[in-house]
């Protein structure tokens, strides 16, 4: 029977470098990489989606200092994306990068919440959106600087200041359309209403959320729901709004389930890449 | 839309120890939107540590009419100036 060649020092020097401390010779988590991707790729997608929507605003703002507000958000969300992107790609180590993430991906393989992608409406339809997101997204930033993963947890870190000021950014804008004439009030209620079936999708627990949060990745969405809803009545409640009625929520985004609007914010965002492959600033 | 908005001046200061200046106006409908609009118009890219927002309807202005007895006389007397010392070096922002 022939013998294995014996492992000699230069070849555990080259394993060494690949996988330090040993490493090369412990099993592999292939599920902790997985699950690392799934939710780095939510998290991206959820900032790049809305930050391209909000990006649609760019010249078309009631007013130019609203029109850099929203371009300021937009352009927050897409950093972020950025590094999500590349903590997802990383983590996939198939050899993408978040440029093809996020322009080489068909519909079916986005794993933004189905909020986001509502297209923009009027103005007071964005802020209901921005609100009820951003109101989300700091909670669980907050959650996130305690991420198992270093990376995310300085993404997260980082991140949570420019968030933090998009919640209350929009949060005075829905007080104030609420709160304002009979006209402004009507078309924030309108807003809402559009909005309200996508929140339970931001706090469903499947099961990537499930070992995420086993592997300390996340924090509990159940008791970030407790903040948030608070959050939410108290802000409806200074605008003098009611909160809507409960619908059937509407779940699926994060199984790339999508409704129609995102398609065609895709093949926006994606056109040029996909029709100049290669192609650089 | 934000033409129907009153105007407001805003000031930032760039860096503690600096006084505020005036750097532009926004139009906003109240004064937390129009320290919000200045933050996100004049304040972008780290130009400030401190803003404030004024009315610029609060503002009083001299009359430009007024311009030839206001400022004039100024212009002969060099001596209000202090330029006859001598700055230490290192001494900045004088």
């Amino acid at each position: 029977m022939p013998s294995l060649p014996p492992i000699r020092p230069e070849d555990e020097a080259v394993a060494e470098k690949i996988r330090p401390g040993g490493a090369f010779d412990a099993p592999v988590d292939e599920a902790h990489g997985r699950i690392l991707f799934e939710l780095a790729l939510r998290l991206g997608d959820d900032s790049l989606i809305l930050g391209q929507r909000l990006a649609e605003w760019c010249g078309h703002a009631p007013g130019v200092e609203v029109d850099l507000s929203l371009a300021n958000m937009a352009l927050d969300l897409i950093g972020q994306a950025t590094h999500f992107l590349t903590i997802a790609a990383e983590a996939e180590g198939k050899g993408r990068s978040a440029d093809d993430l996020a322009f080489r991906r068909d519909v079916l393989d986005f794993k933004n919440c189905l909020l986001v992608e509502q297209p923009n409406g009027d103005f007071a339809q964005t802020m209901a959106r921005q609100f009820l997101f951003s109101a989300w997204q700091k909670r669980l930033f907050d959650g996130l600087t305690a991420c198992a993963d270093d990376r995310i947890a300085a993404v997260a870190a980082k991140a949570v200041k420019e968030v933090a000021y998009h919640e209350e950014l929009a949060a005075e804008w829905v007080i104030r359309l609420g709160d304002g004439t009979e006209e402004s009030r009507a078309r924030m209620i309108d807003g809402l209403d559009w909005m309200w079936r996508f929140i339970p999708e931001l706090f469903e627990t499947d099961e990537v959320m499930t070992d995420a949060a086993a592997r300390g990745l996340v924090p509990d969405l159940a008791s970030i729901r407790i903040g948030y809803d608070a959050r939410v009545r108290a802000v409806l409640a200074e605008a003098g709004l009611e909160a809507p009625a409960d619908q059937r929520p509407i779940l699926g985004g994060r199984r790339g389930h999508h409704s129609e609007h995102l398609g065609h914010l895709l093949a926006v965002m994606q056109y040029l890449p996909r029709t100049y492959p290669d192609a650089v600033w | 839309m934000s033409k129907d908005w009153p105007l407001w001046e805003v000031f930032v200061r760039a860096k503690g120890g600096m006084s505020h200046r005036h750097v532009g106006s926004v139009h906003a409908p109240d004064a937390e939107i129009a320290l919000r609009h200045a933050r996100d118009t004049y304040t972008r890219r780290m130009e400030g540590i401190s803003l404030w927002v004024v009315p610029s309807a609060q503002i009083v202005a001299s009359d430009p009419a007024d311009d030839a007895q206001n400022f004039d006389p100024a212009q002969d007397k060099i001596y209000r100036h202090p330029t006859f010392y001598d700055i230490p070096d290192g001494i900045t922002h004088i």
